[in-house]
Order: structure tokens, then C-alpha cells, then sequence
């Protein structure tokens, strides 16, 4: 059977799906964009991942528009007027997400929500715009089907804050993912409290370290897909990675996998990466005919190139012949130093490589931990994560957090699964997030036990969307079946769960 | 150097009082309540040796001087040991400077409001919480006492100064029921509740209301409700015998208490004045 057929054939696909699948295996017939044969090799050995990216880019992975431009000059393309009220405002930004292209097809980064509509939500009558943003809300869970679709929040209270997190909270979907930016000095409590509760009937918003990412970025920063930092007006290339564990497979010591296997790969890396950020700028027609571009709704030199990392705790533990994981990184001081150690490595070697465009960033690449697919199983964890189901207590997987989150301008974060009697008590889980994010942690999610919708490495699904999968029926959401996959061979919903936390005294 | 006896330290805890805090349980208790669901907490170990030979770890030894020691390291906390014990105690307590427990609280600083004081009974150990107590606030963090009432806060209060206040469990205002329950007739408990709300260190009472003990628990409800009046939240807790020893709970009954019944009573405190009256 071809591989068309079977596409077409999969009862648990809906059209738009397969017309997606189409495409895929249309652009894999093309094979004119070549790398090295020990890139090929490597690739082969499962140590470099190229994420299904398709073999000819034909748009970034991740485009951030600016939504502002769009409001204050309206778009020529898409014939739209700059908006005059709510119903406007969000009219143009619900068609105006069906023509941003992204990896998977879907707008990855909706805008900063309350900001873009705050100031047509104050000029009505709260009942009207909360009705007015349920429809918003509605119409892009079902329109734009994919739980890499993110909208950002803060970091500053506001009026359509507040409603969309009472939306939220009421309506229980799982699109889009949204984050809150916060900022001690203008995050309100209050707010940040609202954001807590939230988050544990409904597994969002994520916080942000705003300051951390201000710093890197610049005020215009997104928080897109998973959890991903991109600016504003720009987004991100590409986005491959590396499997530590099996880029480790032929070392024959930690200081040769440093000094040998480590450097090897980065390269094969980054020789992917410039070739494809090329091929995009170069051969590729985005940035030549697309409105996004030639109306300034992004700029090229905004772009760069993600480069990703998976499975350093398994990385380390095979480097040192840990065979238990309970007795690994995270939880042992030698693995966890280790992984400092290769990840300072890859910095520095990342961070001396001159890369194609990418002015913005004075032609630099920046790190990214990668997430993990569902394909990863048990081998690689999500970028520098403790793996799933061997976490020592919060404190200590915060604290080991804190260490590598700085690390990742272009993302990183790590979950945590609350026992259910903190829905009674948000206000105990506001000063952890507090706590963790003025010590260098990048980006916190939570979830409840038990709740529907859950997070499950970076996205969030309904568990009772994945049955229905199981059942061999569809699922509108793009990604219930990544879930589907992550529950069955990376056991992320296994994750440990925050309740008494013993610490042996 | 002053010494403690911890049974554990719960980095972050949603349970011991607002917020999130640090919780440190000491080991020791002065009453034995017959619904205790932590009954390893209440005696100190005697070191029969009975539940050495029974680790499935090998974590505990008798030494040399005949008294038994625990590893923390090898044991699996399989709770093998304190279910063998026969004088509700533990192998498994650390003796603790304030220092090595501030150590721990400075770990979980950034993190949370402040600590809480448990047991066993913590004011067993007044001394040594007052002088942890002088510590942690001097790191900003704010300090509960969890108590079960039998220590005199009057004669002492001195452990009182750099703590938010006590959360005082009254688990019996009738002399003879409380004889029953808690095996003391709980004087000094209801001189703590008056005195403690008299000086503003009343932080919250708990009661836990009994399947079918209709008389004891209004009378208990009354007492305390008639007494605090809307001056802290009190918690009205419904018996659970998970965890609760088996010959105890042949006496309390099998069933927890359902929540229509435990609400009744909460409705009773809030009627007579203790308008932070609710069920958790
Ligand atoms: S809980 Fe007790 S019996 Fe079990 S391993 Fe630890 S010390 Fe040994
Ligand atoms: S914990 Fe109990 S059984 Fe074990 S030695 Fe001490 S008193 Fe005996």
C-alpha cells in the first residue's frame, strides 16, 4: 500500500489532516536541498533529528507576526482597515491567523492578547466583550486546531486579562496555550494569583520569567508553540536538534564526548541548520512574495535559527554508567554537573559559529530545549528535564531547573502536577512559581491531577480527546495524537505529583 | 548544642497553615488520641530492637551501646518498621541542631511564606522552636505552632514571640469524652483556647466531628464556637479512619464522617458566632 493510500485511508484523520499529510509526502519527494553523508549518518543513528521538519522549507518554522502593524495600518493583502472596535479587532485577527503559515501550518503565536485588545475592551460593556471574546476563543479552538497555537497574557493586569482567563477557565479548551509574562514589580498578586487558579482547572497559562526574556530579547518578545521565545515581527528558522544520548553512544568518556563526539555533532548541526536557513531566504519564496514579509509584518533579520537539545539527563547517566535513573541526573550532584559541563560546551561552540542571516542576533543560533516528540519513548527526555517518574521533590527538581533554564533564550520549561487539594490552595503554589522565577527558571507550567485538559510535554491535550483517538475515532486537534503517542511511550502523564514533599532529614 | 528529635521535614507543604510553607514534624506526643493517624509520631523510640531484624533494607541496627539507629540513606521508606513497632514510636527520627533545620529552611527560603511547627506535640520541644523560631524570621519567613494544646502558654509563652500564632486542635470540651478520646481530660487545652485568643494568638481551631457522636461533638462545637466567636477560622474536620489503629477505629467506627453531617455542625459554629467556621 502507498503511503498516500494509507493516509487516506486512516479512519482517525480528519480532511484537513490528510490534506497536511499530503503535503508532507508531496515535499518528500524533493531531494534537492543535500547535507554531508556523516550528517546522513548521524541522522541515520538517531543522533541528529531533523523533527519531520520536510526536506524543502518552503516557510520558517515559526513566525511571530506583529499584530500591532496590523492594528494600526490594517492589511493591504487581506484587504482589512485598521479596526475601530472589539468586533473588528478580533474579526481581522481571526482571518488574518489563517494566512500565517508555520510548520504545521497553524499561526503559532496569536499576539499579546490583552495588550492588542485591551484598549476596544474598555470602551465596552464588560458582559458584551466577554461575550464578544468567547466567541474569539471559540472560534480559534476550532479553527486553528493545533495546541502549538499560543496567545501571551501580561505582564501588567487588564481588563481583557481577567476576561480571558474567566473564558478560559469556563470553556475548558485546550487551544490555544497562553502564558503569562511575569514581572514581580507588574505582575499584580492578584493577578498572578488569577493566572494560578487558572491554571489548575485548566492547565494554562505558563509564567514566563519576563525579565529573563527582556533581557535576551528586547520588550518585543513571544512566547510561542510550546513554550518558545522568538521576537516580535521575526520567529524562528528552523529548528533540529540533538540527541544527547545517542550523540554519547560512541564516546569513550565524558571527556572525550566533550572534547570529541559533542563538537562532531554540533557541527553536522549547524551545517543543517545554515544550509536550510539559507535555502528559506534564498530559494524559498517567503520572504520574497509573502504579505507577512513585504507589508513588515516580519522582518527577515528578526529570524534565527533554533538549535535544539534532547535527552541530556540520559546523556549524562549513560556517560557515567548510571544505570538507575532514580540514582541519575537530577538527583545525583557528579550527573547534574556533567550536564552543566556539556551544556556550557554547547553554548560556547553554538555561540562561536557565524550563521547565515540572523542579524538580529549578530548572526548567532540560540539554544533551545527541545520538548520531545512522542516518537522519543524513554531514550531522551524533553531537552534537560529530570525524566518522568524518577523526580525528586519540587524543591530539588526546581533547583535543578534553575541551573539550565538560562541556557535556552528560545525556550525551555518544566511541568508540574499538583495534587488536587491545591485547588483550595492557589495561593501556596504563587510563591513557588515566585521563588523558582527570581532564581533563574525560565518558565513554569502546572496542572491539577485529574483535570481534562492536561499538559503533556509542552502542549496541552484532553485526555478525552486521546480516548476517542484510542477509540479509532477522530479528534479535531491536530496534536491529541502526539499526546496519544507521549502517553503510551514517554509516560508524561506519569509525571510525579506534588503533594507531601519528604525530604530525608 | 540543643537537639530535637525530627521525624520529617515536608519541604513545601498546602496543608500546615496559609500559603505554602516548610513543615517540620518533631517526635514525641503527650496525648495518645485514639483517631492519631500518625501514631509512630507519639512515643520516642525504645529501642526494643523489635523492628531491627524486620528492615527490608537493612537500614537499622542496634549499637554497641544498645541503642537502635536508622539510615536515611538505605532505607526505602517501606514503613515496615513503624507498623512492627509495639510502643507507637519510630526508629526513624533524627536528632537535629536549629542549625542543620535552618539549613533546610534556608533551602526552601525563596520559596515559601514561611514554616509551621507540628508533631507528635512541637511544643515539646519549646525551647528549640523558640530559638528556630529567631532564626526564620530573621529570614523574613513568617512561624506556626501546631499544637495539641497541653503545654501551658501562659506559664511560657516566650515561644510565642516571633510566631504568627497557634493552631490549636480542641478535640474534646467535655472532661470525660476527652478522658476517652485523647486519654487527658484537656484543662489545659481549654485554658490555651482562652488565653491564646485573649493575647491574639488564637490562629485557628480545629475539632473533628465523629460518625454519630451527636452529643459529644455539639457539645464540642458549642464550647469552642461560643468561646473564639469570629476571631480566627475554625476548621471543622471530619474523622477518617484511614491510618487510624485498628483497635481504635473497632471504637470510632469504620466510616468517615459524611459531609451533610460534619456541614450541620459547621452551620451550628457559625449560628453561635464563629462566623470562620467551615469544613475541610
Ligand atoms: S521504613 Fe523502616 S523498615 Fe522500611 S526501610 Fe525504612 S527503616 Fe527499614
Ligand atoms: S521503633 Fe519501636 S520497635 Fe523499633 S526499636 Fe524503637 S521501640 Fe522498638
Amino acid at each position: 500500500m502507498s503511503d498516500a493510500l494509507n493516509i487516506i485511508q486512516d479512519p482517525t484523520l480528519t480532511y484537513k489532516q490528510e490534506l497536511l499529510a499530503l503535503a508532507r509526502l508531496g515535499e518528500s519527494t524533493d531531494d534537492s536541498l543535500r547535507y554531508s553523508d556523516e550528517y546522513y549518518e548521524a541522522k541515520r543513528k538517531g543522533a541528529l533529528c531533523d523533527l519531520n521538519e520536510g526536506v524543502m522549507p518552503y516557510r520558517p518554522r515559526y513566525i511571530c507576526p506583529d499584530y500591532e502593524l496590523l492594528f494600526s495600518k490594517g492589511c493591504e493583502f487581506l484587504q482589512l482597515d485598521p479596526p475601530r472596535d472589539l468586533l473588528e479587532a478580533v474579526n481581522a485577527l481571526e482571518i488574518f491567523y489563517c494566512h500565517v503559515p508555520s510548520i504545521t501550518s497553524f499561526p503559532v503565536y496569536l499576539g499579546d492578547l490583552d495588550r492588542l485588545l485591551e484598549p476596544f475592551v474598555i470602551r465596552e460593556d464588560r458582559a458584551y466583550a466577554k461575550k464578544v471574546l468567547g466567541l474569539f476563543l471559540r472560534n480559534i479552538d476550532r479553527v486553528q486546531t493545533d495546541s502549538f497555537v499560543h496567545a501571551d497574557i501580561g505582564p501588567e493586569d487588564s481588563i481583557t486579562g481577567r476576561l480571558l482567563l474567566e473564558l478560559t477557565e469556563e470553556m475548558q479548551l485546550a487551544v490555544p496555550n497562553i502564558t503569562l509574562r511575569y514581572d514581580p514589580e507588574k505582575t499584580s498578586d492578584d493577578f498572578a494569583l488569577a493566572c494560578v487558579k487558572c491554571m489548575l482547572k485548566t492547565a494554562k497559562p505558563s509564567f514566563a520569567n519576563h525579565r529573563m526574556f527582556v533581557k535576551e530579547w528586547g520588550e518585543r518578545y513571544a512566547i510561542a508553540s510550546c513554550y518558545n521565545g522568538l521576537s516580535i515581527g521575526g520567529g524562528g528558522f528552523t529548528l533540529p536538534r540533538l540527541r544527547l544520548y545517542e550523540c554519547a553512544l560512541e564516546a569513550k568518556s565524558p571527556d572525550d564526548f566533550i572534547e570529541r563526539e559533542l563538537p562532531r555533532h554540533i557541527d553536522l548541526q549547524l551545517e543543517y541548520m545554515d544550509k536550510r536557513v539559507r535555502f528559506i531566504v534564498e530559494q524559498s519564496n517567503f520572504f520574497k512574495t509573502n504579505f507577512l514579509v513585504t507589508e513588515g509584518f516580519v522582518k527577515q533579520e528578526n529570524f534565527t535559527g533554533m538549535f535544539g537539545v534532547v535527552g541530556l539527563a540520559e546523556c549524562c547517566n549513560f556517560l557515567l554508567g548510571i544505570e538507575d535513573k532514580k540514582k541519575g541526573f537530577g538527583m545525583n550532584k557528579e550527573a547534574t554537573e556533567l550536564g552543566i559541563r556539556i551544556m556550557e560546551a554547547i553554548d560556547k561552540r553554538v555561540s562561536e559559529h557565524e550563521a547565515p542571516y540572523c542579524d538580529a542576533y549578530v548572526h548567532r543560533y540560540r539554544l533551545h530545549a527541545q520538548v520531545g516528540i512522542d516518537s522519543d519513548g524513554m531514550d531522551d527526555s524533553p531537552g534537560t528535564r529530570i525524566p518522568i517518574g524518577v523526580e525528586p521533590t519540587m524543591l530539588e527538581q526546581l533547583e535543578v531547573n534553575e541551573k539550565f533554564h538560562p541556557f535556552f533564550p528560545t525556550g525551555t520549561g518544566d511541568i508540574f502536577k499538583f495534587e488536587e487539594t491545591y485547588i483550595k490552595t492557589p495561593e501556596a503554589i504563587l510563591p513557588i512559581i515566585k521563588g523558582s522565577l527570581s532564581k533563574g527558571l525560565r518558565y513554569f507550567s502546572g496542572y491539577l491531577e485529574n483535570n481534562d485538559v492536561v499538559r503533556v510535554t509542552g502542549y496541552l491535550v484532553k485526555k478525552s480527546e486521546i480516548e476517542k483517538l484510542r477509540a479509532k475515532k477522530q479528534s479535531l486537534n491536530n496534536v491529541t495524537v502526539f499526546g496519544m503517542g507521549a502517553q503510551d511511550g514517554g509516560h508524561a502523564l506519569d509525571r510525579r505529583i506534588q503533594h507531601h514533599e519528604e525530604s530525608s532529614c | 548544642m540543643k537537639k530535637a528529635p525530627v521525624n520529617k521535614i515536608i519541604q513545601f507543604s498546602n496543608v500546615d497553615g496559609p500559603g505554602n510553607r516548610t513543615a517540620i514534624f518533631f517526635q514525641g506526643c503527650t496525648f495518645n488520641c485514639m483517631f492519631c493517624h500518625n501514631p509512630e509520631t507519639i512515643n520516642m523510640c525504645r529501642s526494643c530492637g523489635i523492628c531491627v531484624k524486620s528492615c527490608p533494607a537493612g537500614a537499622l541496627s542496634t549499637g554497641a551501646d544498645g541503642k537502635v539507629s536508622w539510615d536515611s540513606v538505605k532505607c526505602v521508606q517501606c514503613d515496615t518498621c513503624i507498623k512492627l513497632c509495639p510502643h507507637d514510636a519510630s526508629p526513624r527520627v533524627t536528632w537535629m541542631s536549629v542549625e542543620e533545620v535552618m539549613q533546610q529552611i534556608k533551602r526552601c527560603a525563596p520559596y515559601i511564606d514561611g514554616i509551621t511547627c507540628s508533631g507528635g506535640e512541637c511544643t515539646l520541644q519549646a525551647g528549640f522552636m523558640t530559638e528556630l523560631f529567631a532564626e526564620a524570621t530573621k529570614l523574613g519567613k513568617t512561624c506556626l505552632i501546631d499544637s495539641n494544646g497541653s503545654f501551658d502558654f501562659e506559664r511560657d509563652p516566650e515561644v510565642l514571640k516571633n510566631s504568627l500564632g497557634v493552631m490549636l486542635d480542641v478535640k474534646a470540651a467535655d472532661r470525660a469524652w476527652s478522658e476517652t478520646l485523647i486519654s487527658d481530660p484537656g484543662d489545659m487545652v481549654r485554658k490555651n483556647l482562652v488565653f491564646l485568643k485573649g493575647i491574639g494568638k488564637l490562629f485557628e481551631v480545629r475539632t473533628i466531628i465523629f460518625p454519630g457522636r451527636d452529643a459529644e461533638n455539639e457539645f464540642t462545637v458549642r464550647y469552642v464556637a461560643e468561646k473564639i466567636g469570629d476571631s480566627c477560622p475554625y476548621k471543622i474536620i471530619r474523622y477518617r479512619p484511614f491510618g487510624v489503629r485498628e483497635r481504635y477505629q473497632k471504637l470510632l467506627g469504620e466510616d468517615e464522617t459524611d459531609i451533610e453531617y460534619a456541614e450541620r455542625y459547621a452551620q451550628l459554629a457559625r449560628n453561635l458566632g464563629a462566623s470562620k467556621a467551615y469544613v475541610v
